[in-house]
């Protein structure tokens, strides 16, 4: 009960309350992660088993029936019949699976890499900040592609499609760590000179253990604050990557995926196959990006 | 001086070869060029004939050496999807995607300097206040919506512009140009405005901010005071000052207007060189990918080394400071 009454009266909660675009934002980031977590509980239909397709269904627009079968969608049907919603809903799950575990990823290698060469310091630091400086060179939807190229040249050819969602988190991942790795870096100089860390150098704690257990709970908080800001840019370039054929594939459509297929009926008037995916992932990019700005001021004492 | 000069020449140099070694490695490692070269019906001499003209049973730094030479030559090989040399193929496309970039570079740089200037003045219109507003939400849309969302306004509703290709082009020798042709010039808008939407927004805000600091100094406190007009001290004294750094930052995003190319063609069934860096993706066309790869990795170093060696001539303040940094 204490615990929950200082959380409501804490500074970032306040700023919180007093933003209605943030609130706005975190409500919508919750019904789209519920709808995406929940997809098998509330998707009317399964959109990828094509025992339940009917081709009759094919190209019914939204809240009208069928002049064939008489069913109605609420977001009408693509070119096989498969229910838009539904689709929509499997679409969100893999954007947004791919997104986290790409942010993952990049955290871990970032924080790691920031860690060592902020605290190692010397010949360790200057290879690492190279690597990151040339990496940053170029944009990180490039450095994506390129890695998912060589991967996609490893992988076994008959093995493509099904390794391709996690050829496209590791494409993502790698092409976003420098900026974990600079800001942690930037906060570990800082804190490296700090008197607990002199302290626990002292009584002879190891590196690895001065690193991970002193050192990176203070550097917590612009990860989070990069983290949040990372995973919208993480949604977009994978939607991105599969809107240019280069991500996930047709067997298992994210929200990119569902946009590419959508844009050769844009043409014949079909327009609510890439309308909807469209919005969706506008307003879940939107809405992510939002929360990241809002945690960047809030937690950042000297905007205020 | 002289010494920053060579030490970030060097360092140019060094991140080239390190990229030729990426490049290199796609090649050797990736798929085995031998398997991807000869077709079905192969016997172990065509293998050994294939694998000595090729130089794969030499050691790897001479491989190496090897790929760099020819790579300087502008030889990487021959697409294994399409059977040609790459070289040609760069070429042949190579048109295409620079007069894209051109055009949605000049958009960019008009359109954000004027808005910027415009927004900066006039703080408080409401016509800069949408400007400002409108570019908050234009930086958040993917570059791939924008092209979406203007095929389906301008090409689709209203069928004033045409969705895909270039139009009808002109050859100039082996320049492909579509400045000459009315359907070419047509083809030309939709793509250079999702390509330069971004960066446009992102120089607007730079010299909006740029404008606003510079306007609350004193001296043009006192350019109004002698009595200049307005567009005098607004056109005159402020926006000179404000122009060093959007200098850096375009050429800087020059290079990320190459990079951004490939979705805008993807869009547009654009031919350039976006496109066929993207279907070499689709289908692991290695030495169309390293190829691409080397060419974009110099274009980018060459502009962040001009840019950075144009900065330091432009503004003596940074002299001592970054010779001294590079030490």
């Amino acid at each position: 009960m204490n615990a929950m009454r200082r959380a409501w009266e804490s500074d970032l909660s306040y700023s919180f309350r007093h933003s209605p675009i943030t609130v706005l934002a975190a409500f919508m980031v919750i019904v789209l992660f519920a709808g995406a977590i929940l997809a098998p509980l509330i998707a009317p239909y399964s959109p990828f088993d094509p025992a339940t397709l009917n081709l009759m269904n094919g190209f019914t627009p939204p809240m009208t029936p069928n002049t064939f079968t008489g069913e109605t969608f609420w977001l009408g049907t693509d070119d096989q019949g498969r229910d838009m919603f539904s689709a929509i809903l499997y679409g969100m799950r893999i954007s947004l699976f791919v997104g986290f575990a790409a942010v993952l990823l990049a955290l871990v290698l970032g924080v790691v890499a920031g860690l060592v060469a902020g605290y190692a310091g010397g010949w360790v630091d200057t290879i690492i900040m190279r690597i990151a400086d040339v990496q940053l060179t170029f944009p990180s939807i490039l450095v994506a592609m390129l890695i998912f190229g060589i991967a996609k040249g490893l992988t076994p050819p008959d093995m493509r499609d099904q390794m391709a969602i996690w050829v496209l988190i590791v494409s993502i991942g790698l092409s976003d760590w420098v900026q974990f790795a600079r800001v942690v870096r930037g906060a570990t100089l800082v804190e490296r000179n700090r008197e607990y860390v002199q302290a626990a150098r002292l009584i002879g704690r190891s590196r690895s253990a001065i690193m991970f257990r002193h050192v990176l709970p203070n550097v917590t908080s612009p990860v989070l604050v990069i983290a949040t800001i990372g995973l919208a840019l993480a949604i977009i370039a994978e939607a991105t990557l599969s809107f240019l054929g280069v991500g996930a594939p047709p067997t298992q459509p994210s929200l990119g995926t569902l946009i590419r297929i959508g844009q050769g009926y844009l043409f014949s008037g079909e327009w609510w196959i890439l309308f909807f995916p469209a919005v969706t992932l506008l307003v879940l990019a939107l809405s992510v990006n939002l929360l990241g700005d809002w945690l960047r001021e809030a937690l950042n004492p000297r905007l205020r | 001086m002289l010494a920053f000069v060579i030490r970030r020449v060097f360092q140019s140099l060094i991140v080239l070869l390190v990229v030729g070694l990426v490049a290199f490695s796609l090649f050797r490692f990736v798929g085995d060029p031998v398997e991807n070269m000869l077709g079905q019906e192969r016997t172990q001499q065509d293998i050994d004939r294939l694998r000595t003209q090729l130089g794969l049973d030499q050691p790897f730094p001479v491989q190496y050496w090897r790929f760099l030479k020819n790579a300087a030559e502008g030889n990487f090989g021959v697409s294994y999807r399409q059977g040609r040399p790459v070289t040609d193929l760069l070429i042949e496309r190579a048109p295409a995607t620079l007069e894209l970039a051109f055009v949605s570079g000049v958009f960019a740089l008009v359109g954000g300097i004027a808005l910027g200037i415009y927004t900066a003045i006039r703080k408080s219109g409401w016509l800069a206040q949408f400007v400002m507003t409108a570019s908050l939400i234009g930086v958040s849309l993917p570059t791939f919506l924008i092209g979406i969302l203007l095929i389906w306004i301008f090409a689709v509703e209203l069928g004033w512009l045409p969705s895909f290709g270039r139009g009808e082009t002109v050859a100039i020798g082996w320049w492909t140009t579509g400045f000459l042709t009315a359907s070419g010039l047509k083809a030309l808008i939709l793509p250079s405005i999702t390509l330069g939407l971004y960066q446009m927004t992102l120089i607007m805000r730079l010299v909006r901010s740029e404008m606003l600091e510079v306007l609350r100094q004193d001296y043009i406190r006192f350019a109004r005071a002698r009595g200049l007009s307005e567009r005098a001290v607004n056109f005159g004294h402020a926006l000179k000052n404000t122009l060093v750094p959007v200098i850096t930052v375009t050429g800087l995003q020059l290079g990320s207007i190459i990079a951004f190319a490939i979705i805008t063609e993807t869009v547009f069934q654009w031919p350039g060189v976006g496109l066929l860096f993207i279907n070499a993706v689709q289908f692991v066309d290695i030495p169309v990918m390293a190829a691409y790869l080397m060419l974009i990795s110099f274009m980018f170093v060459a502009i962040n080394l001009i840019v950075d060696l144009l900065y330091v001539a432009i503004d003596p303040r940074l002299r001592v400071d970054r010779a001294a940094a590079a030490k």
